[in-house]
């Protein structure tokens, strides 16, 4: 659905025709393909995530390399045909939000990519439904929580229907329930067929919903592969300032062979020994 | 010696019929570190501006009771008297940016401008704040082009920087790698050890296990419990509070592990009494 070959960017102009070494770049020679698998970005504050999720939103433009998103080259494309296929929630609510109203800034969205005024309102009361806001369809998005401005943003991206999801950290500032709702709607865009791509760093959440593992690491992709593989690798994960997730530490300090991801794991691992 | 005191502290919003702070009491000692948890709105934000001044201050309102911080009551002193004795980091990094500073280095001396220190003095508090939260190579980037979690970071060096005798800490690591946040509680750790009082609300409950005192649990504006980890974790109502206990615990519960009377809250307890079975 996402395919990207030999990404280069840097935040500084850079017109040399090859990489120049001197250079800070905020992303080194990317090579992906995204598809369905529900997908994590896991790596180090300042990793290069945000920035590799802006650009296949063509909210940047690469360097070098290419990058095509549902067979069509982003650099040749508009943003706005773009948004048709690909939906980005925001790390920071505040860069997202601009409307007076939580309805009107949840029907933005999906009436901007030109969807009718009748399936549009269909599509965001039952975004905001899942996302437990209905009750605050007239609330000014700025008087929210952030915890619940995080939620909107969500609800908004998930009304236009796009094929793919980006959710750049979608649990900051949750509390367990609302960790709960993220993790359904990651399940229930999944068995809508979407591709949903998620950045985090609550690696208990990551060991849970996802089943492939994206690493990056000062801009360069580390590695890639399920979470048994990421998180028994623990000399990568040093590396990556990455830890496993809380459940694994202790199936590895009390020597159970198995690599244990969730609570449920250990439980279960406990039992039968 | 007692550094903080909240008597029966009562606040509303002007525009809410509900209170947002309901009758709370506690008290911290000198060097203590206290975790606060709770469900989105319980009121753990409210009841940090409420310790810094904020509350009565600047958000109006309907206020009861007393907040008394290093010997200052805290409704009868300006926000400045406030701040030279607690600091505060907010809860959304964005929002604790000047906006006035060109240098990640700037932004985070700009709260030791005005307190009269040497340039030596200045200089030495600053680098060890950015030292201590990983930021010193980006010292001369400006702030708005740092990352989220590089945001976070300048955002609580600043405060660090100013060396407060309480510090009160809205979730600071909501955005951090999990090095980020083990060396964020750390720090923490090290600086109540040289006698600074923390207040750190967060929803990693590993890390306020592992590295809090006490922990106060809010709900509904209200003081739901205010105990140590393993006994507030321990309780068997702890969804009723609206909170849920560290993964370590969870296991344990489940396999019916205590230590002594509780159920162990952190790695290195579950894996005593686990490894003990095997
Ligand atoms: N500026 C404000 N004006 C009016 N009401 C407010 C304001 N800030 C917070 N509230 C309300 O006060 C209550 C407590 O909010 P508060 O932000 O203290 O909760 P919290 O525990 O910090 O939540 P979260 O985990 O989402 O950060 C909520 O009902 C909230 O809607
Ligand atoms: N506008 C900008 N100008 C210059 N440098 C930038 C800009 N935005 C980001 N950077 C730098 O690029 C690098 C990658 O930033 P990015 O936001 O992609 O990181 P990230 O992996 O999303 O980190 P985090 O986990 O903290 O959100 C960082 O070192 C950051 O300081
Ligand atoms: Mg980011
Ligand atoms: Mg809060």
């Amino acid at each position: 659905m996402i395919s990207v070959q030999n990404l280069w960017f840097s935040y500084e102009p850079d017109d040399r025709k090859r990489p120049n070494p001197d250079k800070k770049y905020a992303l080194r020679d990317i090579s992906l393909e995204i598809d369905k698998r529900p997908t994590a970005i896991i790596g180090q504050n300042g990793a290069g995530k945000t920035t590799f999720v802006r650009i296949l939103k063509g909210l940047l433009t690469a360097n070098r390399g290419a990058v095509t998103v549902m067979g069509e080259d982003v650099s040749r494309t508009t943003a706005a045909r773009l948004a048709r296929n690909i939906g980005l929630v925001f790390q920071n609510p505040n860069d997202q939000l601009f409307k007076k109203t939580v309805m009107d800034e949840a029907m933005f969205g999906p009436l901007n990519i030109g969807m009718g005024e009748g399936a549009a309102r269909k599509s965001v009361m039952r975004a905001l439904d899942i996302m437990e806001l209905s009750d605050k369809l007239d609330t000014n998005p700025h008087d929210l929580a952030l915890s619940d401005k995080k939620l909107l943003c969500i609800a908004s991206v998930m009304a236009m229907d796009t094929d793919i999801i980006i959710l750049d950290e979608p649990t900051i500032s949750q509390d367990y329930v609302g960790r709960e709702k993220v993790k359904r709607v990651i399940r229930l865009l999944r068995d809508e067929g979407k591709s949903v791509m998620t950045i985090i760093h609550d690696m208990d959440f990551v060991a849970e919903c996802f089943e492939r593992i994206i690493v990056f690491n000062e801009g360069e992709k580390l590695l890639d592969g399920g979470a048994k593989e990421v998180f028994s690798d623990a000399e990568m994960l040093k590396k990556a300032h990455l830890e496993p997730p809380y459940a694994l530490q202790l199936a590895i300090s009390m020597g159970l062979g198995e690599v244990c991801l969730t609570e449920a794991d250990v439980i279960r691992c406990m039992m039968e020994a | 010696m007692k550094k903080v005191i909240v008597e029966n502290l009562k606040y509303r919003y002007p525009a809410m019929k509900q209170l947002a702070l309901d009758e709370i009491s506690f008290e911290v000692e000198e060097g203590e570190k206290i975790g606060v948890i709770g469900r989105n709105s319980s009121g753990k934000s409210t009841l940090c501006q409420a310790l810094v001044g904020l509350t009565p201050h600047f958000y109006k309102g309907t206020y009861g009771g007393r907040v008394i911080v290093d010997g200052l009551e805290i409704k009868h002193a300006t926000v400045s008297e406030a701040a030279l004795k607690v600091g505060i980091v907010f809860q959304n990094p964005f929002t604790q940016v000047t906006g006035a500073k060109l240098t990640v280095y700037e932004e985070v001396a700009f709260g030791l401008e005005n307190m009269g220190l040497s340039r030596a003095e200045m200089i030495e508090k600053v680098d060890r704040a950015l030292h201590l939260l990983n930021i010193y190579p980006f010292r001369n980037q400006n702030p708005f082009s740092l990352s989220g979690g590089q945001m976070q970071r300048m955002a609580i060096a600043g405060i660090i920087a100013m060396r407060p005798s309480i510090i009160v800490l809205d979730e600071p690591t909501s955005q951090l790698d999990p090095q980020g946040t083990e060396e964020v509680f750390s720090a923490m750790d090290e600086l109540s050890a040289e006698g600074m009082t923390v207040v750190i609300v967060e929803h990693k409950m590993e890390k306020v296990a592992q590295y809090c005192d006490k922990i106060l649990v809010m709900k509904d504006g209200k003081r739901a419990a205010f105990d140590t980890p393993a006994k507030v974790f321990s309780r068997d109502d702890l969804s009723e509070l609206g909170v849920c206990a560290p993964v370590y615990t969870n296991i344990c519960k489940a396999l019916g592990k205590k230590e002594g009377a509780y159920y162990p809250v952190t790695l290195a307890g579950a894996a005593r009494v686990l490894g003990a079975r095997r």
